[in-house]
């Protein structure tokens, strides 16, 4: 395993670092894509790679199109224009269930657990292949109850690796905002997938859970999948990441390994221009607290939230 | 010859053509399961149709000449009504010799007809007698006659259009109970107007008055404290049904169930005016209603409290942050909505009659005319309800190659479809806006 | 007052043929809200479907009483695909308004007088449950003292609470399964159900032609049971009482809509049989200034409104339901 990553890194260290590189071994392939609203080009991305078995981060400053752009690959909106593959399967207009299915899974930038379900139900429910999901076979549980109890040991094992064990039986709507993250990551986990896709996945995390985050991210590239995640924290991004996509205004500014992104320009640019006067570890410090903040408010709530 | 049922026929009493000897005065309506028959002479539609009394008429089972199940002689009424013992295939046959002199059948001259009783009552048979040959009222009368029903219609559609939209853009409760503010409207224009002896006019201004305080007492005592306790907006969604059934209720307890008129403007006649006839009250209705329609796009354009009702229904968090009192602002959208409302109701009472089920009954077209146009626009909602008013009067008279797509007897069924269609063309929903993912 | 007749009259609507054409409803209410959140306004529609299906294949057509009874059953299923193809795409309250139109358009369809040689125009049409009527096994009524029964009644109680408790259990069968997890996952936030690769427009469906046929059975009981089918009964009034019905009970419980639909008639009955009594007679309870025995009928349906709204404020969980557990916060 680990011989594969540093392979795959090895691998990026001769790709140049510009915007629409192409990689050695790409695992998505896009082009061209682009999505409007109203006169807004959202995203406008003419190439992107992804390169296989490492975790590339996408960052760049809020509203740069990054949320659209995971949406558009992952089938939960559609381009304007654009094609893009797959482990060269074209994608355009397959529905989102199917690219999960494919392999592709996304978590989402406003966490989705379903807060009405317990944590080990919404675990089952990441487990695709079910018996007991079809409706024929449903009313019989003889049917699928081996099935179920397999997957549930499945399940089990990811809730103590991410150590949600403890909170099997509360319902998800109880969770702080950090465990919830780590649910849906988990849960994205049930489907397998070969590329996961986490859409900020530290915000509204508290900075001693972050840590434990971090590993865990890290670790799934070290089973073999790859990442690929949107995060404004720069020394976050600098500390795991392989490579650097750059997102502004629709577009990607720039790529790179994480040492040559941060002395970018064009880089610095584009948050700056997000962030008028204020520099990048400027704005670290202040969404740490107001993360933190967000954090104590959750969990000084008993009561599940009704969202 | 006319398919009527018999009870219509009680109102309509013409003088019948030449009563023959031995007529019966009236012939007893069966109780049971029964074919009934009345002849009307149409007289190639001049003129009311005339019963045809003193004709023989004989059901037989099956086929003509079968068993014999009744036969009875055409009242002064011109009907008959032969019980039949139960479901099947019967064949009725007229007696042309007892025809009274000058009265043909038509259409063929058929004197026998089959028919397959599978009704409890009433089933009925007609014969084609004096028919006109195709001598219609023009079509492009008929369609001028619709068009400006279905604008009149359409207007006070929009009117309540209008405060549905407001209300819906500002607290985003899909209101079942707005039906029944128009209801409110039209009896209380009623109770001013019958009650305190107003005049109709005076009275429509008070009902107007009175909805709007009626407004107002919902958002204080109903709608903003649920507001604030975080209610869902499903469970808004019910409450509004519940209050919708109780409003209901309460009117049909105190006002009745039957449809009453206002003391004045009840039947006035037309005059014409180039190509189209309306009524004073009907022009009246017109320039009310759009005089109306447009100090509120107005209002909603240039005054503070209009932009402010906007800038809530773009963003009410934004508002909110932005120093806006929401809150009082919604509390003059449910006056204001309200009123315009109850206008609707007063013009509607004006137009035909009172009764408690009237904005009921509208309730599902000002759904279609707002979604059609496009929730959150005063201009499209306005739009909508226009287009929903003209398909509902218009698309009855419209008949291809004698086939009509929507009968009169169910015009409300093209405006409805409508609806369905425009919900699924824009499925992001009336106000047009995709939902964000993630 | 004779608290006889109105125990009586309150009993034998709470576990007569009305109770279960409501349970019936509701049961299929509950798959569509309760676990789904499909706010299906329409369940009249489908009930008209259902009934009409019979009576339209039996004396229109002259098909044998079984053949009428699948093609009812088929003819909601086909109404939910054509409905539901459009619609689940909609979002919630668009989805209500969308059905709510469709069950009216049934409704004005099934009562018009252009297709009066098929549907029977208002009146509708009867001749169609000899079979039913025939399979009747008693010999006499039931008196059980507090409350009676004709000897229809008990047969159609008998069909009808065995139909509500086969529904149940598979209702009980599904909801614990996998697939119900799908659901109540699909009611919290369908997105999520959907990146872990679901299909949830496929198990909307699925939702949508269960509840449907539920829907379909309750307007085939109907009909059955007053040997009638008239257009008028499936107004969108029925479709609220049912939601009324589902609400008291409890939302997303298997027996919520079961009981909510006893209780709910025999409050309705009970309060009808009070009032009547309270406002008939030479000297009435209440004086007939106050109240005719007109309005003593609508008193009910005052209470009914009211009961809504404050259940749904106060209560929307209902008797069974867990407050956290339905669909009521969401839009
Ligand atoms: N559904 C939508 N309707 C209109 N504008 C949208 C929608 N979704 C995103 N946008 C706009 O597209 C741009 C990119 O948004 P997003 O992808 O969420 O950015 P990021 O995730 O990088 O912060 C923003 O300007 C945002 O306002
Ligand atoms: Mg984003």
């Amino acid at each position: 395993m680990a011989a594969d990553v540093s392979a795959a890194r090895a691998a990026l260290a001769g790709v140049p670092n510009e915007p629409g590189a192409s990689k050695p071994d790409p695992i998505v392939k896009g082009d061209n894509i682009v999505r409007t609203f109203g006169g807004l080009k959202a995203v406008d991305v003419e190439h992107l790679e992804i390169q296989r078995g490492v975790i590339t981060a996408l960052i760049g400053p809020n509203g740069a199109g990054k949320t659209t752009l995971f949406n558009l690959l992952t089938g939960f909106d559609e381009p304007d224009s654009g094609d893009w593959a797959f482990n060269g399967k074209k994608l355009s207009n397959v529905p989102a269930y199917k690219v999960a299915r494919l392999g592709m899974v996304r978590t989402f930038q406003l966490t989705k657990v379903l807060s009405k379900l317990t944590v080990i139900e919404n675990m089952r429910l990441g487990a695709t292949g079910q018996r007991g999901e079809k409706f024929w076979s449903a009313a019989f549980k003889s049917l699928w109850s081996a099935q179920e109890d397999a997957n549930t040991v499945r399940a089990d094992d990811l809730l103590a690796r991410f150590k949600l064990d403890a909170k099997r039986e509360d319902f998800a709507g109880s969770l702080s905002g950090g465990q919830r993250k780590l649910l849906e990551m988990a849960r994205a986990l049930m489907v397998d997938p070969e590329l996961i896709m986490l859409d900020e996945p530290m915000a509204g995390v508290n900075p001693a859970l972050k840590q434990s985050l971090l590993e865990h991210v890290k670790s799934l590239r070290d089973e073999g999948r790859t990442v690929l995640f949107v995060e404004h924290d720069m020394d976050m991004v600098r500390d795991i990441s392989d490579w650097v996509i750059v997102m502004a205004q629709g577009q990607i500014v720039a790529e790179g390994t994480p040492q040559a992104v941060m002395a970018d320009q064009a880089v610095i640019d584009a948050y700056l221009g997000a962030h008028h006067d204020t520099d990048i570890s400027e704005i670290d410090v202040e969404e740490l607290e107001t993360e933190a903040e967000a954090e104590l408010a959750a969990q000084s709530k008993e009561t599940p939230t009704h969202d | 010859m006319l398919l009527t049922p018999s009870s219509a026929m009680a109102q309509a009493t013409p003088t019948p053509t030449t009563p023959a000897a031995g007529t019966p005065a009236e012939n007893p309506l069966v109780d049971g399961q029964n074919i009934t028959v009345t002849l009307l002479d149409v007289k190639g539609g001049k003129g009311e149709p005339a019963p045809v009394p003193g004709v023989t008429l004989t059901v037989f089972k099956d086929k003509s000449g079968g068993e014999q199940i009744g036969t009875q002689v055409t009242d002064t009424k011109g009907r008959v009504s032969i019980p039949i013992p139960a479901n099947g295939v019967y064949v009725v046959t007229l007696d042309q010799d007892t025809l009274p002199e000058g009265v043909e059948l038509s259409g063929g001259a058929e004197n026998e007809k089959t028919i397959t009783a599978r009704i409890s009552g009433n089933n009925f048979a007609q014969f084609q007698i004096g028919a006109a040959v195709a001598e219609k009222v023009a079509f492009s009368e008929k369609l001028t006659n619709s068009v400006v029903s279905g604008l009149k219609f359409g207007l006070i559609i929009a009117l309540a259009a209008l405060g549905l939209s407001l209300i819906f853009g500002t607290t985003g409760l899909t209101n079942f109970a707005h039906g029944e503010l128009i209801t409110f409207g039209g009896i209380m224009t009623y109770v001013f107007n019958r009650g305190f002896g107003m005049s109709v006019i005076l009275a429509g201004v008070c009902a107007v008055i009175a909805g709007a305080i009626f407004g107002y007492a919902q958002d204080k005592i109903l709608w903003g404290p649920l507001r604030r306790r975080g209610t869902g907006l499903i469970a808004m969604m019910i409450v509004s049904i519940g209050f919708a059934l109780l409003l209901r209720s309460v009117f049909q307890y105190t006002f009745g169930g039957s449809t009453r008129t206002l003391s004045q403007y009840v039947a006035q006649g037309r005059d014409d005016y180039g190509p189209i006839s309306l009524s004073p009250k009907e022009i009246a209705i017109f320039v009310i209603a759009i005089v109306a329609i447009v100090i509120v796009c107005i209002a909603m354009m240039k005054t503070r409290l209009g932009k402010s009702m906007r800038a809530v229904s773009d963003n009410p968090d934004l508002s909110a942050s932005s120093g806006l009192r929401v809150d009082s602002v919604i509390t003059s959208v449910w006056v204001l909505g309200t009123a315009l409302t109850a206008l609707a109701g007063v013009l509607l009472a004006l137009n035909q009659q009172v009764n408690f089920q009237m904005g009921f009954k509208l309730l599902l077209l000002v759904f279609a005319g707002v979604t059609l146009g496009g929730l959150g626009t005063i201009w499209g909602a306005l739009a909508g309800s226009l287009i929903i008013g003209l398909l509902v009067e218009v698309a009855p008279v419209i008949s291809i190659g004698g086939y009509q797509p929507v009968p009169a007897s169910i015009k409300d069924v093209g405006a409805l479809v409508v609806l369905i269609l425009i919900l699924l063309v824009r499925p992001q929903g009336l106000l047009g806006r995709a939902q964000r993912i993630g | 007052m004779d608290f006889g007749t109105l125990i009586d009259a309150a009993l034998s609507s709470a576990l007569g043929p009305q109770a279960i054409v409501f349970a019936l409803a509701a049961i299929g209410l509950n798959v569509h809200f309760g676990y789904t959140g499909l706010l299906n306004f329409g369940q009249a529609g489908f009930m008209a479907v259902g009934a009409f299906g019979l009576a339209v294949s039996v004396t229109t057509w002259d098909l044998p009483f079984w053949v009428g009874i699948a093609i009812a059953l088929l003819a909601t299923v086909v109404l939910a695909i054509i409905l539901g193809v459009p619609t689940l795409r909609l979002r919630a309250d668009y989805l209500a308004i969308a059905t709510i139109a469709t069950s009216e358009i049934l409704r004005l369809i099934f009562g018009s007088v252009e297709a009066k040689e098929t549907f029977g125009g208002s009146n509708g049409l009867t001749g169609f449950s000899t079979t039913y009527k025939d399979l009747n096994p008693y010999n006499s009524g039931l008196d059980l003292g507090v409350v009676s029964f004709s000897r229809n009644d008990l047969w159609s109680i008998t069909v009808g609470w065995s139909l509500v408790a086969i529904s149940c259990l598979i209702v009980w069968s599904l909801m614990r399964s996998p697939w119900g997890r799908v659901l109540r996952s699909i009611r919290e936030d369908e997105d999520a159900v959907r990146s872990l690769g679901k299909n949830v427009f496929a198990y909307k469906m699925q939702a949508l032609i269960l509840g449907g046929v539920f829907g379909g059975i309750a307007g085939i009981f109907h009909v059955l049971k007053q040997a009638s089918a008239v257009p008028t009964d499936f107004n969108t009034t029925f479709t609220f009482y049912a939601y009324a019905a589902l609400l008291v009970g409890g939302a997303a419980r298997v027996l919520g809509p079961v009981v909510g639909s006893i209780l709910f008639w025999f409050i309705i009955a009970g309060l009808g049989s009070f009032f009547s009594q309270a406002t008939s007679g030479t000297d009435p309870l209440i004086p007939a200034s106050i109240m005719t025995d007109t309005q003593a009928s609508l008193v009910r349906f005052i209470v009914l409104g009211l009961g809504l709204m404050l259940l749904m404020i106060f209560r929307p969980q209902g008797i069974f339901g867990d407050r956290r557990e339905i669909a009521i916060d969401g839009r």
